[in-house]
């Protein structure tokens, strides 16, 4: 049975005490926090950059004219700032995600946790081999 | 004359106030005295009224965790000396709980919720005194280690938003300690912990702040554990699902 729903049995006999309400902007506070909510809203950006991709790729299914018109459009300055604005949160998700990585993942060998550098480092490794191998990619057309 | 640090300690009498106020109080800012040594030297000196809980003053019985600016801290293991000289230092109730009475809060739904996770070794047969006791291995102790040094101090639950903004969730320290048992290879009763465990007020209710291990004085890692549990959790839900019969 789960009683977590009832904080305390005592409580309706203590109307006095001092409930402080938490303030919708809670997360100003602090720097951790600050950073958190910065954490969780990037994931919204990630989305955005799968959705660029997606319509990327959908522009690319219908032609070069149609793929041309769709690089055309993304010129404008408005989705250049959001580009760019979608890639620096993309860049903050994933390092605070492969940060976090050890935590979550405990790995013992010879009855030792292996070092949270062990873990953390082979995500950052494979990012950056991806990077390069997609880049150059485009790069060479 | 020695040199002083003004206290802005917050006062709350149920009987008399609306809402909590500070009070600030001079004291001598001496190089060995830590933030609990002030609070006792304001109740011995100044003001006898002054409520707050305090044991142990070596960092193990976890009762002297209060907010220093803005801060979960035990009071017993933060030096005065620590904080800018010429600014106040602010004492006050740890955040999230109800406040009883200046710097004390109500604890009770924490140890409801403890009590909830089972911080205990569950057999499903117990066997005779007689026959000695569960004993465990140095690599085995070693496992779980970490989560067993919690104090039950709290800090973790005053720095974690969720608990904050949704008291149903079960917190950081109960879910470590449940942690702790279930690595243990003398308990049995995962299973019965997961119903506590593995729903929306026990793990999957944690975003993931991390305040909590970085505020735990012990190194505890709560949110290293709750993470855990998330994989084994999904892991056996997994598990039912490719192998419903089967051994979960």
């Amino acid at each position: 049975m789960n009683t977590a729903k009832a904080p305390s049995a005592y409580t309706e006999f203590h109307p006095r005490w001092y409930r402080k309400r938490v303030s919708t902007w809670w997360w100003l506070g602090s720097g951790p926090y600050l950073r958190f909510i910065l954490r969780e809203l990037s994931s919204i950006f990630v989305a955005l950059s799968v959705a660029m991709t997606l319509a990327q790729l959908w522009a690319l299914r219908f032609g070069a004219d149609a793929y041309s018109r769709f690089q055309e459009s993304m010129r404008s300055p408005w989705l250049m700032a959001l580009g760019v604005l979608t890639l620096a949160f993309t860049v903050f998700h994933s390092i605070t995600w492969f940060n976090l990585a050890p935590r979550a993942l405990t790995v013992r060998i010879g009855g030792r946790r292996v070092p949270e550098i062990m873990i953390a480092l082979p995500n950052f490794i494979g990012w950056a081999a991806v990077s390069a191998l997609i880049a150059w990619l485009v790069v060479r057309g | 004359m020695p040199e002083t640090v003004t206290l802005e300690v917050t006062r709350y009498s149920p009987e008399r106030d609306a809402q909590p106020s500070l009070e600030k109080f001079e004291v001598p800012l001496r190089k060995d005295w830590v933030v609990l040594d002030a609070l006792n030297h304001i109740k011995d000196k100044v003001d006898g009224s002054l409520t707050y809980r305090w044991s142990c003053r070596m960092g193990i019985c976890g009762s002297c965790g209060m907010m220093v600016n803005g801060e979960p801290k035990l009071t017993c293991a933060t030096f005065l000396s620590a904080y800018t000289r010429g600014k106040p230092i602010r004492i006050e109730p740890l955040r999230y709980f109800p406040v009883v009475r200046d710097l004390v809060v109500e604890l009770s739904d924490f140890v409801t919720k403890l009590t909830q996770v089972m911080p205990w070794l569950v057999r499903k047969q117990e066997k005779a005194i007689a026959e000695g006791e569960y004993l465990q291995t140095p690599e085995g102790l070693e496992s779980y280690r970490q989560y067993a040094m919690c104090i039950n101090c709290t800090l973790c639950y005053a720095a974690c938003p969720v608990y904050g903004l949704d008291p149903v969730f079960i917190g950081p320290a109960a879910l470590a300690l449940a942690q702790r048992y279930n690595m243990d290879s003398r308990d049995q009763g995962a299973e019965e912990r997961m119903a506590h465990l593995a729903h929306p007020e026990g793990v999957w209710g944690c975003t993931f702040v991390g305040e909590c291990t970085r505020v735990c004085p012990k190194h505890v890692d709560p949110a290293g554990a709750i993470q855990q549990y998330k994989i084994k959790a999904a892991l056996d839900w997994f598990k039912s699902f490719v192998m419903p019969r089967g051994e979960q």
